[in-house]
């Protein structure tokens, strides 16, 4: 047992504290510390999601530490917003009125973000969305620290409308949680489908947790459309394919961003998830310039949980914030007026290009469908070409 | 409306949960008069109980049978024990204490064993995937389907009520619950065991909602952990709307409960949204016409 006397005490701390007080003198030696934040879901339903981004997020900050060229040491600091709007507003007020950090890579959850967004322009701090969907979030106001790196579902739907009426569908039921979202995916859903000319029998909305659908999937049954589109995210997607089947709903499922990944498909189980149909802003990974770089440095740093669809956006999200600080450095305005400049950056998910909404333009919507539980684009599977069929085919 | 009896058999499976849900509440203030609102939370434990026993028999390699079956008992005993556990210590030495108290006390203890699933039970935030253990697929007639498992649900949900109100109608213990709930005084100077009494009604009141807890994994094929709060407010509203105290009151709460949900989608399926809001304004309604609820506990000139 050793014990230390009060002299000896004191000596120490003294010697422990010293470091802090000389640490700017260190400057050369080691950098300046930075932090960034990042935001999403890590607990609660989507948290599979969440969980992805973070690691991808993670995993960009550790490359970019790991490079001996950049002027500073970035630290992730990572925070829950369960996708839950309130706890969305806590966790960003928590983080913007934090003056040490200058950054931030916030939210999966559409109905999060554009509960947030007014937050990081009241406090003028800059920031890159990268995943959620929902047009207002950069568009219904024109906020210069607001930016986003994921698409928006505007043309994840006018795609799907258009290749639903090409494969000879008529006849839809709209089944979309009632939250900003699901109205907004909804919203879109509906105009460009009755723009191409086609039916829509009847339109649903439930509360994203609603567990109970029977007397919804009664109805639809009664419907009996061709094809129900689904507007919401992976958990009630699940539920609603699961749902269907024990109702015998034999109709076609559309879906979209919401339910890209891998959870979904491990949720509803690879027999149901087969053959659904999805539109999401992104070709795979693995035919990008760089993913398979991606790809294997995720697999390297020793993740178990898969990034699942948007892991490559949180990836970008994260390295254009710390390029930008790189180049700006470590201060919310420059780092804003910095952010305002993005164009034809290249990533591995296509080139970013902000619009004067901070709204990424080039992103490629492609068409997937779930084939022995996976995602492949379409034109790669079998049911474009022809071996399999999607339900319902008039 | 060729789907009348498919949402009949809807609502008959809710309320069946509902129902089951109530018949607690019920049981618990008939005895005690007292507001337990951990209930729903009971019934999540129960559920929660019955998955790590689908699990352990899973891995054992049982059949699916024997997995129903240890589904169902872990859950009942497991919420008996929380419900009597409850009882003995934290409603019996407060039962002199103002009802506000006990209504306060029993939300908290319904807090801290919904936090506690969420906590300790591994991804316990994640909603959970309840096995299917029933034969999936079902049969039509004319143009309604009709689902198996929902079915052998509702046969098993509406058979537990049989067994607990026979239990309360021709048991002993239920005639030593009844003569508690009569008069306590009394039914000690008959040689009735208070201390024994009460948490055995208290775990009978539980393992009902554990019961439905199961019920409901079944039928939905997924659990979380807080899925027992709705439950709760459902299941207490159903009572008072039957008769707080009144076995049938609660269960007819429950399938009107149901009904009313059932019927605003069936009726008008874009305001599916609304189906809480409509269910609960037309109870309000309800309430304020029969305050004492639609069958009257008898003897409720105690209020």
């Amino acid at each position: 047992m050793v014990t230390i006397t009060k002299r000896a005490f004191a000596a120490l701390a003294a010697v422990s504290v010293l470091p802090l007080a000389f640490g700017s003198l260190d400057a050369a030696l080691a950098k300046d510390k930075v932090k960034i934040a990042f935001v999403g879901p890590l607990t609660g339903a989507l948290s599979p999601h969440g969980i992805g981004g973070r690691n991808s997020a993670e995993l960009a900050v550790k490359q970019m530490n790991a490079d001996p060229k950049t002027k500073y040491d970035y630290e992730l600091v990572v925070l829950d917003d369960e996708c839950k709007p309130n706890i969305g507003v806590q966790v960003v007020t928590k983080i913007a009125s934090d003056r040490s950090i200058v950054a931030a890579i916030p939210h999966y959850c559409s109905a999060t973000a554009i509960a947030t967004v007014d937050i990081f322009n009241r406090f003028k701090l800059p920031m890159v969305v990268w995943a959620a969907v929902l047009p207002e979030i950069t568009y219904a106001n024109k906020y210069p620290e607001v930016h986003r790196v994921s698409g928006i579902l505007i043309g994840q739907n006018r795609v799907g409308a258009e290749f639903m009426k090409a494969r000879g569908y008529k006849k839809f039921v709209s089944f979309a949680d009632s939250t900003d979202y699901g109205k907004s995916m909804n919203k879109y859903f509906t105009q460009f489908t009755t723009e191409n000319g086609n039916e829509i029998l009847g339109t649903f909305a439930v509360p994203p947790d609603q567990q109970d659908l029977s007397a919804e999937l009664t109805k639809i049954k009664e419907l009996n459309p061709e094809v129900v589109y689904f507007g919401g995210l992976t958990p009630l997607g699940a539920r609603l394919r699961t749902q269907m089947a024990k109702f015998g709903i034999n109709a076609q499922l559309e879906g979209n961003s919401g339910i890209m990944g891998d959870a979904f498909i491990n949720a509803a189980g690879p027999e149901l998830a087969e053959g659904t149909v999805t539109f999401f802003d992104s070709p795979p990974i693995s035919k990008m310039p760089g993913g398979k770089a991606f790809t294997d440095a995720y697999k390297a740093a020793g993740y178990s949980e898969p990034p699942e669809a948007y892991g490559p956006f949180a990836y970008i999200a994260t390295h254009l914030v710390m390029e930008t600080i790189e180049k700006a450095g470590p201060d919310r305005a420059k780092i804003t007026a910095e952010l305002a400049d993005v164009k034809d950056r290249p990533s591995i998910v296509g080139p970013i290009t902000f619009d004067d909404h901070g709204q990424n333009i080039t992103p490629l919507t492609t068409k997937y469908v779930v084939q022995d539980g996976k995602w492949l684009v379409w034109e790669d599977s079998e049911y474009a070409a022809g071996k399999r069929k999607l339900k319902n085919l008039p | 409306m060729g789907m009348i009896g498919q949402h009949l058999l809807n609502g008959m499976m809710q309320g069946t949960i509902y129902g089951l849900v109530a018949m607690g509440f019920t049981i618990f203030f008939g005895v005690m008069n007292v507001i337990k609102f951990s209930h729903g939370d009971v019934l999540t434990l129960g559920a929660f109980g019955g998955l790590v026993a689908v699990w352990a028999t899973n891995s054992m390699g049982l059949s699916v049978p024997v997995q129903f079956i240890a589904a169902f008992a872990a859950a009942m005993l497991l919420s008996a024990v929380a419900g009597a556990g409850i009882s003995h210590f934290l409603i019996m030495p407060l039962r002199n204490a103002p009802p506000l108290n006990m209504l306060l006390m029993t939300m908290m203890v319904g807090t801290v064993l919904r936090e506690a699933i969420r906590l300790f039970f591994p991804n316990g935030t994640n909603p959970q995937r309840f096995p299917e253990l029933l034969p999936s697929g079902g049969f039509n007639i004319g143009s309604s389907f009709f689902r198996t498992d929902a079915l052998i649900l509702i046969v098993a949900g509406i058979a537990s009520i049989g067994v607990v109100y026979w239990i309360i109608n021709r048991t002993k213990f239920g005639l030593a619950m009844r003569a508690v709930a009569e008069d306590v005084e009394t039914a000690r100077t008959m040689g009735i065991i208070f201390a024994r009494v009460i948490p055995l009604t208290f775990a009978l009141g539980s393992i009902t909602a554990g019961f439905a807890g199961t019920i409901y994994g079944l039928y939905y094929s997924e659990i979380n952990y807080g899925m027992g709060l709705l439950l709760a407010v459902i299941g207490f509203t159903a009572a008072i709307v039957g008769g707080l105290g009144n076995i049938w009151g609660a269960i007819i709460g429950g399938y009107l409960f149901a009904g009313l949900q059932t019927f605003v989608v069936a009726a008008m399926p874009s305001m599916s949204d609304y189906k809480n809001v409509f269910a609960f304004v037309l109870i309000i309604m309800l309430i304020t016409w029969r305050p004492t609820g639609l069958l009257a506990e008898r003897g409720s000139e105690r209020v």
